[in-house]
């Protein structure tokens, strides 16, 4: 069967199944969120009103049979945090199951007339939409329980939390993985705001008897998927045993600590002397030592690389699952907090209350600038969830994010570009990773365009991270590359075994081209994913944003950055070649 | 001439009595290349993807200098 549109209408409580317009047809996941958007969202909308939408796609090869890691899902709308065009993605059970029940996207827009609020739930038989009242005010942990033991067959379950029906910018879109953790979020920039602005609480999904993905060359993808698994059980990185799978993306801790790239008490170091303590081997002793948790866990089903973990009490209880590198440098490191269990207890009220990891670690960290806690008070930050979870207005303005704190606390040291929190790679040691923050179609974003894996860890080839030269190009390569993987359905994390292995980014693109029925060659992914981030550029753009908001914050040119004692030195011409070409074509 | 060195995630098998972070203080004569110095810890070459001084990248050929922050270290990404 062919893939439907599945149109979720909030005002007149209506769910229409939609044939596929030419001309959204060839995409999937990110791509297909960002046409959807494109096409249907005013850019000058606010992003809370009724003009906004919410959209959700799984990716081309998201609920195929064995297709490695491929349980991604794309969330697309205006961002509340940034003002521009978001996508963001997440793992858990949600890509698969809405795969397979035929679906490409689903629309939610308008909201109720009655003001009340909805949960949806929806599997082959179509969509319930139920009252949701008994659900407000829940964390996810609680949503995630009541609604397993409503349904059957262990459904996805997509939901906000209380920051989410307040409609802080900060709040996230939590996914259930398959223990039924809410961890899995896609969590930056606000959509949890946009899903509560539509008074949705939950979106409830089940599989059981869809018609499944189609694969319209069957031969062709088996062959693509085969080159892909063995690609990724290769290389040292992603294979059983290696640093993703032994440690989580917490490995990177120690090395970029290394590097002088941490960023340390908001922004203001770039080495952390309590790294190791928060690092992901640490993580793996204290699953050793406590006999509890686990490293190398799969945040959805068929993932081979299992990065995730689950991260264990001193009793040997669960804390929270997952605790990422990001996570650890945005509510260890940024705040000089060198305790795991800290970081984790953190996390834990991140994923229930419903707020993004990072932005919420650089939030209390500008807070901590402006003197509303010493740097290192942990039991500080922590009691700071109390003040979000009882809706107090210091809480609120937390749950607002970096810039809204900042400048609640008069801090002019305010890590964002277009109003997104950095990650944990500082742009002053690590200058290309600066391109893809001040360029990015997302704001500050290293995912977006990952030029780490050549600057710092020898993956992709080998670039100086100190330099500039060369980085407009490799930016933007990386961007495109990552618009096409996250169209895919598959997790970002192939990028590193098949940026190695050419017969691994040769399966990738031949289990596309299987699916969808294509002529596909490598060269092609660039091209669709500029398509991709050329939409999401002209969508910013009709939003008002210009080159003047590819700029990394200004404190960076003029704080040197210990230990290399570095600033942002690269001139903003530089920055403007990177999407120079959208105009150009 | 003195140096100290820091191996991590896959790597640090091989000097397991170092603690997570933690420095071995070595004694290595002049002229030494990172090479030389990795053979030395017993680092299977082929397990030591990145090398670092003080922060910045390194090549195997180099020679280590007195008083070197050195980091060996495995294939690690993330995000
Ligand atoms: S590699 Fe990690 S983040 Fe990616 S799909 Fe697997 S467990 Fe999830």
């Amino acid at each position: 069967m062919t893939r439907k549109i599945l149109r979720i209408n909030m005002t007149d409580l209506t769910a229409t199944y939609e044939d596929i317009p030419e001309k959204w047809a060839k995409w999937a996941g990110r791509g297909l969120t960002s046409a959807i958007v494109f096409d249907e969202v005013d850019p000058t909308c606010h992003p809370l009103g009724p003009n906004n939408k919410l959209v959700i796609a799984p990716g081309w090869v998201s609920g195929t049979p064995a297709a490695p890691s491929n349980g991604r899902t794309s969330f697309g709308g205006k961002s509340p945090l940034t003002g521009t065009i978001k996508e963001s993605n997440s793992g858990g059970l949600s890509s698969q199951k809405i795969a397979k029940l035929g679906i490409a996207a689903i629309i939610i827009e308008g909201q109720p007339k009655d003001g009340k609020w909805y949960y949806l739930f929806i599997n082959k038989d179509g969509v319930k939409f139920e009252d949701a009242s008994d659900l407000l005010g829940k964390g996810m942990e609680e949503v995630d329980r009541i609604m397993w033991e409503r349904y059957d067959h262990k459904p996805a379950v997509i939901g906000i939390g209380p920051v989410g029906e307040i409609l802080a910018a900060n709040a996230g879109i939590s996914v259930n993985d398959p223990e039924n953790n809410p961890g899995r979020y896609a969590g930056r920039g606000g959509l949890g705001a946009v899903m509560g602005a539509r008074h949705v609480k939950a979106i409830v999904v089940d599989d059981k008897g869809g018609p499944g993905v189609e694969i319209k060359d069957m031969a062709l993808f088996k062959k693509g998927r085969k080159k892909l698994t063995n690609a990724i059980l290769a290389h040292d990185l992603t294979k059983p045993g290696g640093g993703l799978n032994a440690y989580g993306t917490d490995v990177l801790m120690n090395i970029i600590n290394e590097a002088g790239g941490l960023p340390t008490r908001n922004f203001s170091s770039g080495q952390f002397e309590g790294a190791a303590k928060i690092s992901g081997e640490m993580i793996a002793e204290m699953v050793e030592k406590r006999k509890a948790g686990m490293t190398g866990h799969a945040c959805h089903p068929g993932c081979v690389i299992q990065c995730s973990n689950i991260y264990p009490g001193p009793d040997g209880s669960i804390i929270a699952s997952p605790i990422e590198y990001e996570t650890a440098f945005a509510l260890g490191a940024n705040c000089g907090i060198d305790d795991l269990d800290f970081v984790a207890m953190m996390t834990k009220e991140c994923n229930d209350l419903g707020l993004d990891t990072i932005e919420m670690g650089n939030t209390i960290a500008v807070a901590m600038d402006g003197g509303l806690l010493e740097f290192g008070d942990k039991e500080g930050a922590l009691a700071l969830f109390d003040e979000i979870r009882n809706n107090t207005p210091l809480g609120r303005i937390l749950a607002n994010g970096v810039e809204a704190t900042a400048q609640m606390f008069g801090v002019h040291r305010v890590p964002t570009v277009k109003g997104q929190s950095m990650p944990a790679y500082e742009p002053r040691a690590i200058k290309g990773i600066g391109f893809t923050y001040a360029t990015s179609t997302m704001g500050a974003d290293h995912t977006s365009g990952y030029t780490i894996a050549p600057e710092i860890a020898g993956v992709g080839g080998k670039v100086d991270p100190m330099t500039y030269e060369g980085k407009a190009d490799l930016s933007l390569a990386f961007q495109a590359t990552t618009a096409f993987i996250d169209s895919s359905g598959y997790c970002l994390f192939i990028a590193f075994p098949i940026l190695d292995i050419a017969e691994g980014f040769e399966g990738m693109v031949e289990s596309v081209a299987g699916v969808m029925g294509w002529d596909l060659k490598a060269e092609d992914v660039v091209e669709l994913g500029k398509e991709v981030l050329k939409m999401e550029r002209l969508f910013n753009e009709r939003a008002g944003f210009t080159n003047l908001d590819d700029r990394l914050p200004e404190f960076m040119r003029y704080e040197p950055l210990p230990p290399h004692n570095v600033v942002w030195d690269v001139p903003d011409e530089e920055l403007d070649k990177v999407y120079a070409w959208v105009h150009e074509d | 001439m003195q140096v100290e060195v820091r191996v991590f995630a896959t790597l640090r098998q091989y000097l397991p009595d170092l603690g997570i972070g933690e420095a071995k203080v070595m004694d290595v004569p002049e002229g030494t290349t990172f090479a030389q110095l990795r053979d030395m810890l017993g680092l299977p070459a082929d397990e030591v993807k990145i090398i670092m001084r003080n922060g910045i990248h390194v090549e195997p050929d180099d020679v280590v200098q007195d008083g070197d922050r050195i980091a060996f270290i495995p294939a690690v990404a993330g995000g």
